[in-house]
């Protein structure tokens, strides 16, 4: 490395650190054997296997969902465009316990949609549907911003060229714009499950709390800082290598993925 | 040109707002800042005993921090900077002084407080008696275990379970109606409140004068209830030792008292039936 580099290096160092040290706190305060003992307890397991079966499904819905739309953003000029635009990036910025709060006066049994769903016999709070509608709220925005700017970034001649060979607009898709924003599009599914993942705030306030149906890790690892400290640690310790695994894996595809390319 | 004068105004603007910072911060400046860590049941009650507090003494100002206990003790056995602690019920104090944060002479009884059943005033489920939260298919919530009022509702229908041999099975059948279990009471209250619960179980404190018109009450008969003892006391480590003093001591005070039963809370010389 050249001058300016040990100089940018020593430049980051403070707030690496700063980023590094917590988690290595998290990693040294918990024993293997708490964690052992931890994972056979079965709220624990319960809390972990509903955290990836949720997270799972948003990101199932966000791909099938998002993909239509994020196309439309990149490719379409319409009116209203910056305002749904915006309208994707709230749920960024907004703290989630408004997120908890908006879902539950919209869906709750007295709510905007809700009192209708209710009268069908269809409550959504307090239920598993309500953990992965909170996490599609707060998460799938990663994935739509992510996927749209990936398309917007695929030179249009290609595509023409494509179609002037005769290809579909689905096979053009498919074959030409897909694969050229995989990078991106890859990246925004990582992003929406990393996110849906670590979900707390509207998941507390709109599904509730309930061992083995509504409580998904992060909420099971607050309330066990209420009571035990070692289950909290132990769950965070958990989720921290889960969310490494899907950034570290997903990273490393990429990687090889671009190699390719070049 | 434009750029430049928006940048001016903006300047403008920002040293306005930094002079009159500095102008609130001189103005507070000689009181001392008394920090505070308290239930969050407790939030309505020592908010105002906090202004009558800061209107008598001129030369200090009580901040708070409100959480659920049981997050209280760990946060002060972590290191925060705490002057008095006022947890919901006594295991927190305990632990403190086990952990050497508190100071275990100073501990003090100041209040009572006891469980209600509320339903939403537009009561869909017609709840009328306690004996109606044992019915099936009910929305139920209440407060986890991990906070004193979960504990103390636990008990609660312990004990109406031991009653009579009728009600043997009234704790099974309306812990099967409970859909979540709330990290503190007032999630609770507001989950009653905007009637997406059936019911839940709150302390009679938690019920402000804004909501109580949007609830109604299943009072639980002494015998049933139990009585919650809120302990206050030092931490070792106060900054402010006297000021912290002078607080305990408002808070004892018949003014304090007054306040206190105001929002529902049992004065600390009420006899608290077991």
């Amino acid at each position: 490395m050249d001058r300016a580099g040990w100089m940018l290096l020593l430049a980051s160092l403070p707030l690496l650190l700063f980023l590094a040290v917590p988690l290595l706190a998290l990693i040294l305060r918990t024993s293997s054997g708490d964690v052992l003992i931890t994972l056979f307890d079965s709220s624990v397991a319960d809390a972990i296997k509903l955290s990836i079966v949720t997270t799972l499904i948003t990101a199932g819905i966000t791909v099938c969902a998002g993909t239509p739309l994020a196309y439309l953003l990149a490719r379409r000029k319409f009116i209203g465009r910056t305002i749904v635009d915006v309208l994707i990036d709230l749920p960024i910025v907004l703290p989630p316990s408004v997120a908890g709060i908006a879902l539950l006066i919209a869906f709750g049994r007295r709510g905007l949609l809700g009192a209708a769903l209710h009268n069908l016999q269809v409550d959504i709070p307090f239920t598993e549907i309500a953990v992965i509608l909170a996490q599609l709220f707060v998460a799938s925005p990663f994935f739509i911003k992510s996927a749209a700017a990936g398309f917007a970034t695929v030179d249009r001649d290609l595509e023409q060229a494509a179609a002037i060979d005769g290809a579909s607009p689905s096979k053009i898709f498919w074959t030409v714009t897909l694969p050229l924003s995989l990078p991106s599009v890859a990246g925004g599914v990582v992003m929406t499950l990393a996110r849906a993942l670590g979900e707390f705030g509207a998941t507390i306030i709109f599904a509730g709390n309930f061992p083995g149906r509504t409580q998904t890790m992060p909420l099971a690892i607050y309330m066990g800082f209420e009571i035990d400290l070692r289950v909290a640690l132990t769950l965070a310790l958990i989720l921290l290598i889960l969310s490494f695994l899907i950034l570290a894996t997903v990273k490393g595809l990429l990687r090889r993925r671009i190699a390719l390319f070049n | 040109m434009v750029d430049r004068k928006i940048l001016i105004g903006f300047t403008l603007i920002l040293g306005f707002m930094t002079a009159r910072h500095q102008m609130s911060a001189a103005h507070t400046e000689k009181r001392v800042e008394l920090i505070v860590f308290a239930a969050s049941s407790l939030a309505d009650a020592f908010q105002a005993i906090g202004r009558d507090f800061d209107t008598a003494n001129q030369d200090i100002h009580v901040t708070y921090n409100f959480a659920g206990s049981q997050q209280l003790l760990q946060q002060i056995v972590q290191g925060a900077p705490v002057d008095v602690f006022a947890p919901a019920s006594r295991k927190q104090i305990d632990a403190a002084v086990a952990s050497d944060q508190i100071d275990s002479s100073s501990v003090e009884t100041f209040a009572h407080n006891r469980l209600v059943v509320i339903v939403p005033k537009k009561n869909d489920a017609g709840l009328k008696s306690l004996h109606d939260l044992a019915r099936p298919n009910l929305k139920i919530v209440l407060a986890d275990k991990a906070v004193p009022a979960g504990q103390y509702t636990v008990e609660f229908l312990d004990r109406f379970s031991r009653g009579r041999s009728a009600d043997k099975q009234f704790k099974e059948d309306v812990l099967k109606n409970v859909v979540s279990y709330e990290e503190n009471v007032r999630a609770v209250l507001s989950k009653v409140v905007i009637g997406e619960a059936d019911a839940g179980i709150v302390y009679t404190s938690d019920i402000s004068r804004d909501t109580a018109h949007r609830i109604d009450r299943i009072s639980i008969p002494d015998s049933l209830n139990v009585i919650g003892d809120y302990p206050i006391a030092l931490s070792k480590n106060a900054k402010h030792r006297d000021a912290a003093q002078r607080f305990v001591e408002y808070i004892l005070s018949a003014n304090g008292q007054a306040t206190l039963s105001e929002f529902g809370l049992l004065p600390a010389a009420a006899p608290a039936k077991r």
